[in-house]
């Protein structure tokens, strides 16, 4: 019989708030996958961490700023972005990354979602899609596939669910990607990939959240969430992005891939410029 | 750093344009707003002169984000600001709520028109009074000043973000249509012999063990902002001294009463009121803001009847000066409360006079006159 051994010390120990574990997350949530992944990404990414900021709003995934040991801010449900924009503005050289859920990001924080990407700020976001709202207790939102049940769709829902990175895309970003929380090196590389692009790069990660999405909608476990995300699916980073919607129930793969990366001036290079142009009348 | 600010003089100006002038004098390097009138020539003027002297202006999608990105902005370590007016001022609530936990100075003017609603957007109005102490949910203590002259909007303006800095707390600015579209005379002293506040900083270095962001041996905690390797934790959840959400009916006293008291305990050095004819006066008018330039003539033309009329002009609404409005009333026989609402202020004026207190209830879209004024002056004197 091999020996138990309880663990005294993680290897992140040093990026993660240890004095406020344990944490808030269920068993087999994937929140702190992408937490994992994203200190992962700080480490690797040669910035230093007091130079890494994270933003969240408002729900399960917005805890995760709350649980790394680098600057971190908690704002209101859906506001994580505008606030994320005015430190940003102000200094420039901190990595910022924005880290929220579905229902936070494009539900309620929807319009600042849009006009953040439109405006092409220097901002890192993670969107946790856990197709529900995690928090208060499973309603659906925005990205809940039709069909699905939920605490305030007892009969399945009726709304069509965003196809965000075909949005995000249209809206001009310079980065878009998306991937699950089974493909851990993947989103590393992307998280990485998001930190060196000049303007907005969005990920978008599939994760399980089997309290309230799946104990309703056939994934009871987030094990079996990741079975099928394991299962279907498919790398395709020159995806026709009209077609990767999802549908959690007809048996289409999830494309995942980094569907966008390409070169764009961002806000702050054409604030510098105007600014430039400013001063050069003056004189 | 006073280059490209305006320079000391004398000018003819608009109260939005020297409310503006003065936050770049007080240090402010951050503006966000969204439009509406009567406030937008706010937004403008920041749009034109921030980039000169070397600040950023941002308009965004509405006036949630623009108190949010503000809040950003301050975290990061710029004086920040936005201007908006009644409807913008309701959208704001929830992200100055969330200012005042996290304990974040900025300035929010908000230029008031008629309401409710959409109401008159192009008229005067004082109907956002109590939503400016009360907008937002839960406990915190508000710091509003309400200017009556483009002289004011100035100054003011300055001492909105000086006590935003020193209680590390968001400042409201209550002017109204008439007083931010007015032109009027504004002196500007030479920039030496304006006292600017700066928000204190950690004096310990980012390596020290257990540094404590919101420590409470501090009344108003020096500000760990982002990038100075403090590693914070920013929270608007109920919180301990190291920015952590914590639930205990302990930490939570704590938490409310840190917020509350900094402002109660600091009270009667943020009160300012201005007394007018007040010696002798036993008919006196309580108002504030641009009530309070007809009835200055209204206790003029009363003291010529034989009337002993005076003012007590409020300058700061909140925290409300209670103990200043309760020595007055003793003097008094009736308190007359005019203002261009359905009575809000009037309600702090009860529970501290002493005396009967009369309202003046006046509908907005128009300030009252020196002789509506008058009239109710003659009516409860007699
Ligand atoms: C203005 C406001 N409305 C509603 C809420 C309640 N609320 C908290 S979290 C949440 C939904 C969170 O969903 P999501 O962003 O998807 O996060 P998850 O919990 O699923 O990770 C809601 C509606 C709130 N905090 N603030
Ligand atoms: S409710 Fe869902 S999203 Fe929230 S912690 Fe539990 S599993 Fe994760
Ligand atoms: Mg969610």
């Amino acid at each position: 019989m091999p020996k138990e051994v309880l663990a005294t010390e993680h290897p992140d120990d040093d990026l993660i708030r240890t004095d406020r574990m344990p944490h808030i997350w269920c068993p087999g949530c994937g929140i702190g996958i992408v937490m994992k992944c994203y200190i992962k990404a700080i480490k690797r990414s040669g910035i230093p961490p007091e130079r890494h900021v994270v933003v969240s709003g408002i729900g399960c995934s917005s805890r995760l700023p709350g649980y790394v040991n680098i600057d971190s801010y908690h704002t209101t449900h859906g506001r994580a972005l505008p606030f994320a924009i005015g430190m940003n503005l102000v200094k420039p050289e901190l990595e910022i990354t924005v880290i929220a859920g579905d229902g936070d990001l494009v539900t309620i924080g929807g319009n600042h979602f849009i006009h953040t990407i439109r405006r092409n700020h220097d901002i890192n976001v993670v969107l946790i899609n856990n197709f529900i709202y995690g928090m208060t207790g499973g309603q659906h939102g925005a990205t809940t596939p039709a069909g699905s049940k939920a605490t305030s769709a007892p009969y399945g829902t009726i709304d069509n669910p965003f196809n965000l990175p075909l949005l995000v895309a249209s809206l001009g970003a310079p980065f878009v990607a998306r991937w699950t929380t089974f493909h851990v090196n993947q989103l590393i590389d992307a998280m990485l990939k998001a930190m060196k692009v000049n303007g907005l790069a969005f990920i978008e990660v599939l994760s399980p959240c089997p309290t309230h999405y799946g104990r309703d909608n056939n994934f009871p476990t987030g094990l079996e969430m990741m079975r099928y995300f394991k299962k279907m699916s498919v790398i395709n980073h020159e995806a026709d992005l009209r077609t990767v919607d999802i549908d959690l129930r007809s048996g289409k793969p999830i494309i995942v891939g980094n569907f966008v990366h390409k070169e764009k001036p961002s806000y702050n290079d054409m604030w510098r410029k105007l600014v430039e142009s400013v001063r050069e009348e003056r004189k | 750093m006073t280059e490209g600010l305006l320079p000391p003089g004398k000018y003819f100006m608009q109260g939005n344009i020297a409310c503006a002038e003065a936050a770049l004098i007080a240090g402010c390097r951050f503006f966000a707003g969204y439009p509406i009138t009567p406030s937008s020539e706010i937004l403008e003027w920041m749009s034109y002169r921030l980039p000169q002297v070397g600040g950023h202006f941002i308009q965004m999608e509405d006036e949630i984000a623009s108190i949010m990105a503000v809040l950003g902005a301050s975290n990061a370590g710029a004086k920040s600001m936005t201007a908006t007016s009644g409807p913008g001022f309701s959208l704001m609530q929830e992200g100055i709520g969330f200012g005042m936990m996290t304990e974040t100075p900025c300035v929010i003017v908000n230029v008031q028109r008629g309401g409710p609603s959409t109401g008159i957007p192009t008229l005067v109005g004082q109907g956002d009074m109590m939503q400016a102490k009360w907008g937002s949910h839960g406990d915190y203590e508000a710091i509003v000043y309400v200017p009556n002259s483009v002289q004011e909007m100035f100054d003011l303006t300055i001492k909105a973000f000086n006590t935003s800095e020193e209680y590390r707390q968001p400042v409201i600015l209550m002017s109204d249509q008439v007083i931010s579209h007015m032109y009027g005379s504004l002196v500007v002293p030479p920039h030496e012999e304006i006292k600017i506040v700066n928000r204190k900083l950690p004096n310990v270095p980012p390596s020290i063990p257990d540094f404590k962001p919101f420590d409470s041996r501090y009344e108003v905690p020096p500000m760990a902002l982002a990038g100075m390797g403090y590693r914070v934790h920013v929270t608007g959840l109920t919180h301990d001294e190291r920015g952590y959400p914590y639930y205990t009916h302990e930490v939570s006293t704590w938490c409310v009463k840190h917020l509350v008291s900094k402002v109660r305990n600091n009270a009667k050095k943020i009160w300012e009121v201005e007394r007018f004819m007040l010696d002798d006066a036993d008919t006196i008018i309580i108002t504030y803001g641009i009530t309070s330039r007809p009835a200055y003539q209204a206790v003029k033309m009363a003291r010529s009847e034989g009337i002993k009329a005076g003012m007590l002009r409020l300058i700061t609404a909140w925290p409300f000066p209670d103990e200043i409005v309760r020595e007055v009333s003793e003097q008094a026989k009736v308190i007359i409360v005019p203002e261009i609402n359905m009575g809000q202020m009037i309600h702090p004026v009860k529970e501290a006079a002493e005396c009967l207190v009369v309202g003046l209830s006046w509908a907005p879209g128009a300030v009252p006159t020196p002789d509506v004024i008058l009239d109710t002056i003659r009516a409860v004197s007699r």
